[in-house]
């Protein structure tokens, strides 16, 4: 299942984020979407994922237009977490989990045996199922967007894409996430793309980085080679030092300092 | 192969699992059946009672087609109609209301923010003043104000898409200025005039009969199959619109959809009887009480529209008896203590 952008140009009205921008998704991929604030990597992810339609060019959804085809036919190949979703009141965690399976039923069809099985799978690969019964209101934040990827996953689509999943949860909730993500594309082979902000996070966990400036992508490519010092300076105007995780091996950049601490 | 049993998933709830068609959660079932048993048996006891008191053991053999030609002719001609169109508008304003506050993710969205019954009645002064009287007429004049009202708001508040907030604000706007052109007629034509717009503003089901219920019948009939086309649609989009469209819900065309299903079946309970107050208010959010459904539920929305509208209508006919009461005046009466106990109960929680 491929995903690729053909010369889009996306905004919103008439303020344009990015033109001309040609992207190809590695399939059986991680992929991470970094870049500073404002540099149109949401705007990326909402076209690819067919939220925001592009005003020229188009996005390929296995090298078909992905605006013209039938809106359930996509949602069975491309899951999406959003930025935000909001739960309803009163709704129950195996409830929410069962409604990422809505394209794959039918008007009589609403409660298959792969339903369940779905729904019983993605809550065991997300570590919901023991908060299966439990009000989605009652939750922490972590717990939370645990059961809203648990949701995704309910849909089994072979292509995920996460818009800032790790915004709102606390570094040991950032980390489990990213490593569940990782399991699900080694183990299921699931093309991942999620927009990140923590770069080391995107280093370690990625295995292709895109880095976006102003609307355009500046590069792209294996963290480990192409994430240098230097660019990092010129995409964020950052100055910093670039080490190797002590922990995986990736590159792990140290911001510079001009303040001296006093011991 | 269909198995009917208990869920091997914990939803929380009791849920009955009838694979492949669904899945029945056993509370709002429940709650659904009695209200429709308390809307029929209150039903029954409007046919048997009235100026002439018939028992409810010759209310259903009259139903039947069996009993005396009187009691057939009284319970059959004259009061059935008005008992069925209680019904039909009650599970209409329900579905209407349920629709609104979905959309809008408001309880307090109803087919009013849109200003369809403002609208109404403008179209209704209207045509009682250049046009002239008559139930039909009325009944036009009140779908065509309507309409063109909530389409003009649909279109004033559509801004790459339409917003539920921006929604209510135009709808409020639109209706303040329709309520002082309802004024300005009221204060300028002639007294019978406003008059019989002042009638036709109570909402009342005295006086209809068979020739209201065949073509309530049928469009409420048609809105609900529609309705039930469109699935769990109305839900997916309660969670928000990127989260609905990434699960397949094409978001505008199907938010679209709903306003108008939900302004058609208004149209249809106004234009029958007037602009009946606080059912499509009340009824959604009443049932989520009753049932703790998980957001607006349309099914148990529409079963509580019936039971109240078919309660304050007879109320309405038996309360003051023999004087009449539109059953708008019993609906905003039950809305104002719906209020009341929302406001205590609220009140407690904090």
């Amino acid at each position: 299942m491929s995903l690729s952008a053909r010369d889009i140009t996306i905004g919103y009205d008439r303020k344009t984020i990015s033109e001309h921008l040609d992207l190809d998704v590695p399939e059986g991929r991680f992929t991470a979407i970094i870049g500073p604030n404002a540099c149109g990597k949401s705007t990326l992810l909402r076209a690819l994922s067919r939220l925001l339609k592009p005003q020229a060019g188009e996005v390929l959804l296995d090298g078909r237009d992905i605006g013209s085809r039938p809106a359930k036919e996509v949602a069975r190949r491309l899951g999406l977490l959003p930025q935000s979703s909001i739960a309803p009141d009163g709704i129950a965690v195996a409830e929410l989990v069962a409604r990422g399976r809505f394209p794959h039923q039918k008007l009589i069809r609403q409660w298959s045996a792969a339903d369940e099985a779905a729904v019983v799978a993605a809550m065991a690969a997300t570590g919901v199922t023991e908060l299966s019964g439990e009000l989605v209101d009652t939750l922490s934040g972590g717990q939370r967007q645990r059961v809203w990827v648990a949701m995704v996953l309910a849909q089994q689509t072979p292509i995920v894409l996460l818009d800032e999943p790790t915004t709102f949860l606390d570094i040991a909730h950032q980390i489990e996430l990213l490593e569940l993500c990782v399991r699900l594309n080694r183990e299921q082979g699931t093309t991942m793309v999620a927009v990140l902000h923590d770069l080391n996070q995107a280093c370690r966990y990625a295995d292709h980085v895109v880095v976006m400036k102003a609307g355009r992508i500046v590069e792209q490519g294996d963290p480990r080679t192409i994430v240098t010092a230097e660019l990092i300076e010129g995409v964020f105007g950052l100055g910093c030092r670039i080490i190797d995780d002590p922990e995986t091996g990736t590159p792990l950049v140290i911001p510079r300092s001009s303040i001296v601490r006093l011991a | 192969m269909s198995r009917t049993g208990a869920s091997g998933v914990d939803f929380g709830r009791r849920v009955v699992v009838v694979r492949p068609v669904g899945r029945l959660p056993v509370r709002p079932a429940v709650v659904c059946l009695a209200l429709g048993l308390a809307a029929l048996a209150i039903g029954v006891l409007a046919l048997s009672t009235g100026e002439l008191s018939i028992p409810p053991a010759d209310v259903l053999r009259a139903l039947a087609g069996e009993g005396s030609g009187a009691y057939r002719l009284v319970v059959v001609e004259w009061r059935l109609p008005r008992v069925l169109l209680a019904l039909l508008l009650g599970v209409a304003l329900g579905l209407s209301g349920a629709i609104f506050q979905a959309l809008t993710r408001n309880p307090l969205g109803s087919p009013d923010v849109i200003g369809f019954n403002t609208g109404a009645y403008t179209g209704v002064l209207v045509v009682t003043v250049y046009v002239g009287t008559g139930y039909y007429l009325v009944a036009a004049g009140a779908l065509v104000g309507g309409l063109a009202t909530a389409a003009a708001v649909y279109l004033l508040a559509f801004k790459r898409g339409v917003q539920g907030f921006r929604l209510i604000i135009v709808g409020i706007a639109v209706s303040a200025v329709l309520g002082s052109v309802n004024q300005w007629f009221i204060i300028k034509v002639n007294l019978q005039a406003a008059l019989a717009a002042a009638i036709w503003g109570q909402g009342s089901l005295n006086g209809l009969g068979w020739g209201q219920v065949v073509p309530v019948a049928i469009g409420v009939g048609l809105l609900c199959v529609v309705l039930l086309g469109y699935g769990p649609r109305l839900a997916l989009l309660e969670m928000g619109e990127d989260a609905a469209a990434a699960l397949g819900v094409r978001v505008e065309a199907t938010r679209l959809a709903y306003l108008i299903i939900g302004v058609a079946l208004i149209a249809v309970a106004t234009a029958a009887a007037g602009p009946i107050s606080f059912v499509a208010l009340a009824a959604p959010q009443l049932a989520q009480r009753l049932t703790r459904t998980p957001g607006i539920a349309l099914v148990p929305s529409a079963a509580m529209g019936a039971f109240l509208l078919t309660l304050s209508d007879w109320l309405a006919q038996r309360a003051f008896a023999p004087t009449q009461l539109p059953v708008g005046v019993v609906t905003v009466s039950v809305g104002g203590l719906y209020f009341g106990w929302l406001l205590i109960r609220q009140g407690r929680a904090q």
